[in-house]
């Protein structure tokens, strides 16, 4: 396991969370901990095993399409750190 | 050098549900900003999505259309990545199990022939909302209300030589989604937008070469523009001795350039998995065949009709068929004017000339089928002639009184009486001695001229093949 | 009075020598005296609390007849409750008003439970002692330099301790059954799927599920029937019909056969708590039950395949906070990246972060294989093992915890935490149901008894564990906290 502190960093980017030059290295030593732990699955052999994503079996249920919201706009604005004309403001965005 | 480019086009089309593809908010264009976006939309906490039974029916219907092979099992994943205008920081798509598998359809090219391009597969997924930065200085305002809305997104085969069949694929597309009425697929409006993988190789050449993604083209127009720009884009920069870049660009309609959108690329890495708030979507072959049944008829078994019921040239039944509106109207013209080929003419030559003049739809068209059936009727029964009713058309296309009326108050009735027109042509040939001169000196062309005399002087409502004969009688008995 | 069950509180509020404002007053007391030591509520909904047992009191006048009519409840702080704050126990939400109700919350009001507040908890209900609350760590009542447990640990601290009557919680991989067992309370996580997860914070969406914590099985069943049901809202709540629960509560356990997992009785496991529980089998063989062990092969991989789904599934869960439409935004962002990164590295607590990271790791580029699918995959094995047992047990039984409460700030390690859950975070791998109910003491602590039942049998589990505490008096015990005075 190999987990240097670019690849926390790249992590942390990925996530859209900072992380100071202080705590950089305590993270990446808790995170390779953790994957230590995780890693006790690499002791069995699952190659023909199919994966579980759901706890059982059972299918997607359908929703007719009716509308049944209505626009509640300026309450669930109130809710937001800055909007304005309806908007939800952000620092420019730039692509 | 030889170098012939590959072109795979990726096209989402919005499906027009009633609610959003996991909510019950409306999904309407135009709507104020954020006042179709309610608490799943918003990912507020806690909330959950629901799936839309219809943007299923409607992706089957999609796949039935294009004889795909559906996906019996289809599973939405979570496409994780960061943006404003994505409030769950993830898209709910279909990675490994789209709803709609392998498919094809065919295009007709210039030289007439035809072309099947393959459909790689059409999954659903959801829209992003918008930002918009023209309001504010240092800031961007995110607009929510197409944030979940349902997409269909059609992935074809990178089987697209050139541009021209591009933009054929496109128009083809878009005909078989306003046919199966699943989509307004208007581009200027977004609801059917377009990216496309360009990539050029020597001719001859097995490996394909790097492709570049142009994103978010909103029109026929554009497409073609842009990949033209970009293939000779990519040639100038192997010619001088450069590599192609992967990456993604924009088209620049003003300067017709494409140009790179990231000078930073940070490679993406969506982290996709199985979205565990949606099971599986599992469909059996009674749910498929009930959607079969009420696939319509589709442009190309339309135009395949049209040919063989009407007696169509082949590319009038291609015109006639592109939109489902069109063809209708055509049908109900020819039904109720009784020809077919008069029916096909108009409608092709006049009415789109009229409609494409402003820009108007086929369905808000001023001259509706049965006036135009009429209008054909009155030339049949020689009521008008030809001529008259191509100026009667013109009239009819801003007075919306009945055909028969708008002949009558203005006296547009063809002039059959023998007596009538033998007295125009005397008038003619009295006031043209030097014609007439001419004709018995053999000079046999006047007579073209003297019979438009004649026509004018009827303010054309004579019935010009009698005046065709009857002047040539006469004409005769005076040499 | 506080002290009773919800059982015998309704026998009293229908008999009229109680009303529901009188009770709810009690416990508003009671909270107002201990809740400063115990930290169990982050919310205290003192005023809408007394309004709502007014008009449970005017149900009642009217004819209106429920178990949990006027019974004063306190919610997990992850369930969204339309008008209060609900913060999941993080800066992230801390002045976050859901405009709805979860559906959990909603059904309980339908009945007329009268909600007294919002209860503490791990941050996003990542944690099993709760000290990764924003808002500080709730206490064990049975000794306030212990945790109670988490992450739904200020609810079984507050039920331990009597600051309400019943209390909902929710179990990710554990999250009601070992605070549960901590604070010597009884807590229910039901199948995956039986309860809605309309309105209840995601932590880790295919494993999640609420559940009720409270004083006996009996409540349990009441609460259980009120909480489960198929909601359109969510698609992987279940259509099947829920079964009268407390009809079946005293159906005889003769011939009832117990597999115990070799597995649960293994190093780590506190000799105490090994002789509580085997205690406890004995009650059962009294009662006319087979004892035979059983193999979970897979177990210990349970703890290392669930270090890698739930942080997944959290990663992409918890991205919505992101400082645009509601919730923390830090000050002054110089730039979009700068908002995204300060607003969740500051509303976000130390585990949190962490976890965020593990899961980003597993599914990232190169890594989904070997991490992501891979425990599913594992998730598969360890389902297999519980299905194969269940062909020859009817339920399973084995500790909760392998100890009782561990002192505030004695588990730094979080790998060492994370082992704590070992055996009940397979439980939710596989969807099963799982009851603690308390089973004994070790230095004035309690032991929590752990009860696994197959897919939907709800009712089997709930019938086992109360047929437990008709023979036991474990779950009568109180801790002496707040009562000096």
């Amino acid at each position: 396991m190999i987990l240097d502190k670019s690849e926390v960093r790249k992590i942390a980017q990925l996530a859209r969370l900072h992380i100071s030059d202080a705590d950089v290295d305590e993270i990446g030593h808790r995170i390779k901990e953790i994957l230590t732990l995780v890693d006790q699955m690499q002791s069995v052999e699952t190659k023909p095993v199919e994966p579980l994503y759901h706890p059982f079996d059972a299918v997607q249920k359908l929703r007719p399409d009716v509308v049944t919201e209505r626009n509640n706009r300026e309450e669930l604005q109130k809710l937001a750190p800055k909007a304005e004309m309806g908007l939800y403001l952000v620092p420019k965005v730039l692509d | 050098m030889e170098w012939e480019s590959i072109i795979g086009l990726e096209v989402h089309v919005s499906l027009s549900t009633k609610s959003k593809l996991f909510s019950g908010t409306a999904s309407t264009f135009g709507a104020e900003p954020n006042t179709q976006a309610n608490i799943f939309d918003l990912a507020l906490p806690g909330t959950l999505p629901a799936f839309n039974e219809n943007a299923l029916q409607m992706a089957v219907f999609f796949g039935l259309a294009i004889g795909a092979k559906i996906g019996k099992r289809s599973i939405f994943d979570r496409k994780n990545y960061f943006y404003p205008d994505l409030p769950k920081g993830y898209q709910v798509t279909q990675l490994d199990f789209p709803t709609v598998g392998k498919g094809s359809l065919t295009i007709s090219l210039e030289d007439g022939t035809e072309k099947v391009i393959g459909v790689t597969r059409a999954h659903i997924e959801e829209n992003a909302g918008k930002s918009l930065h023209e309001e504010f200085t240092d800031q961007s305002g995110i607009d929510l209300n197409r944030a979940g809305e349902p997409l269909l997104e059609i992935v074809s085969e990178p089987e697209i030589k050139n541009a021209k069949e591009a933009v054929a694929y496109l128009k083809k597309l878009h005909s078989i989604v306003r046919y199966l009425d699943i989509s307004d697929a208007i581009m200027a409006q977004g609801s059917m937008r377009c990216d496309v993988n360009v990539s050029i190789r020597k001719k001859g050449d097995n490996k394909l070469g790097t492709r570049t993604e142009i994103k978010n083209i909103n029109s026929f127009r554009f497409v073609e523009k842009a990949i033209n720009s970009e293939i000779i884009r990519q040639q100038e920069v192997i010619e001088d001795g450069g590599t192609i870049i992967q990456e993604t660009r924009r088209y620049d309609a003003n300067k017709d350039i494409t140009s790179s959108m990231r000078s930073k690329e940070v490679a993406n890495d969506y982290r996709y998995f199985p979205e565990p708030d949606l099971l599986p979507i599992v469909i059996d072959d009674s749910y498929i065949s009930s959607i079969q049944s009420a696939l319509p008829e589709l442009p190309d078994a339309k135009q395949r009709r049209f040919i063989s019921d009407y007696g169509l040239s082949k590319y009038d039944a291609g015109v006639l068929t592109a939109t489902r509106e069109l063809a209708e109207y055509f049908e109900q013209v020819a039904k109720k004017c009784g020809d077919a080929k008069s029916a096909a003419n108009w409608v092709t030559g006049s009415l789109l000339a009229l409609l494409n003049k402003d820009d108007i739809e086929i369905i808000k068209s001023p001259i509706d089928a049965e006036r135009l059936a009429s209008l054909i009727g009155r030339i049949k029964d020689n009521t008008i002639s030809g001529k008259i009713a191509k100026n009667l058309f013109e009239i009819m296309a801003t007075n919306f009184s009945s055909v028969d009326e708008l002949i009558e108050k203005r006296g547009l009735k063809q002039v059959t009486d023998v007596g009538e027109i033998e007295k125009l042509i005397t008038k003619v040939l009295n006031d043209n001695p030097n014609q007439v001169q001419q004709f018995a000196d053999g000079k046999e062309q006047v007579l073209g001229f003297l019979i438009g005399q004649a026509m004018k002087a009827s303010q054309g409502k004579a019935n010009p093949e009698q005046v065709n004969e009857l002047l040539k009688e006469k004409i005769k008995q005076k040499r | 009075m506080i002290e009773k069950t919800a059982t015998e509180l309704s026998r009293l509020l229908s008999s009229g020598s109680l009303s529901s404002v009188e009770l709810t007053r009690a416990y508003l007391d009671r909270i107002a005296k201990a809740n400063d030591n115990l930290n169990a509520y982050i919310t205290i909904c003192e005023e809408s609390a007394l309004e709502q047992a007014k008009k449970a009191d005017e149900r009642r006048a009217k004819g209106f007849r429920h178990p949990l009519l006027g019974i004063p409840l306190a919610h997990k702080d992850i369930f969204c409750t339309d008008g209060i704050n609900t913060t999941c126990g993080s800066r992230m939400l801390e002045n976050f008003i859901a405009p709805y109700n979860a559906t959990v919350v909603e059904k309980f009001e339908d009945v007329g439970a009268v909600t007294l507040g919002k209860t503490n908890m791990d941050e996003f209900a990542m944690g099993s002692s709760n000290e990764t609350s924003y808002f500080g760590p709730a206490k064990n009542p049975w000794n306030i330099k212990k945790v109670p447990g988490g992450s739904s640990g200020g609810s079984a601290a507050a039920i331990a301790a009597d600051l309400c009557a019943i209390a909902t919680g929710t179990d990710t991989g554990g999250s009601i059954r070992q605070p549960a067992a901590f604070c010597g309370v009884t807590g229910f996580k039901p199948s995956y799927g039986r309860v809605s997860r309309w309105g209840m914070i995601a932590f880790a969406s295919s494993l999640d599920q609420a559940g009720p914590i409270c004083k006996s099985a009996e409540d349990a069943a009441i609460l259980t029937s009120v909480m489960a049901g198929l909601d359109n809202k969510d698609s992987t709540s279940v259509d099947k019909p829920v079964e009268a629960y407390s009809a079946t509560l005293n159906k005889s356990l003769k011939g009832l056969k117990i597999g115990i997992p070799a597995q649960h009785f293994r190093d780590g496991l506190s000799s105490e708590v090994e002789r509580s529980i085997k205690e406890a089998l004995k009650v059962y063989e009294q009662m006319g039950a087979r004892v035979t062990e059983i193999n979970l092969a897979h177990n210990h991989l349970s703890v290392p395949a669930y270090y890698v789904i739930a942080p997944a599934e959290a990663s992409a869960n918890l991205s919505r906070y992101d400082g645009v439409r509601y919730g923390y935004r830090c000050e002054n962002p110089v730039d979009l990246e700068d908002m995204y990164k300060r607003s969740r590295s500051e509303g976000f607590g130390a585990e949190v972060k962490r976890r965020i990271m593990v899961g980003t790791y597993a599914l990232s580029a190169g890594y989904y294989d070997d991490y992501y699918q891979k425990a599913q995959k594992i998730r598969r094995l360890i389902k297999n093992d519980f299905d194969r047992a269940f062909e020859e047990v009817d339920v399973i039984i084995g500790p909760t915890s392998p100890n009782t409460a561990f002192d505030i700030g004695a588990k730094k390690d979080p790998v060492a935490m994370y082992l704590e859950d070992i055996y009940t975070i397979a439980v939710n791998l596989a969807g099963l149901p799982g009851i603690s109910v308390p089973a004994g003491f070790s230095e004035g602590l309690p032991i929590g008894m752990h009860i696994i039942g197959k897919h939907f049998e709800e009712a089997k589990v709930l019938n086992v564990a109360h047929q437990f505490q008709q023979e036991t008096e474990w779950h009568k015990q109180k801790p002496k906290f707040g009562l000096e005075d």
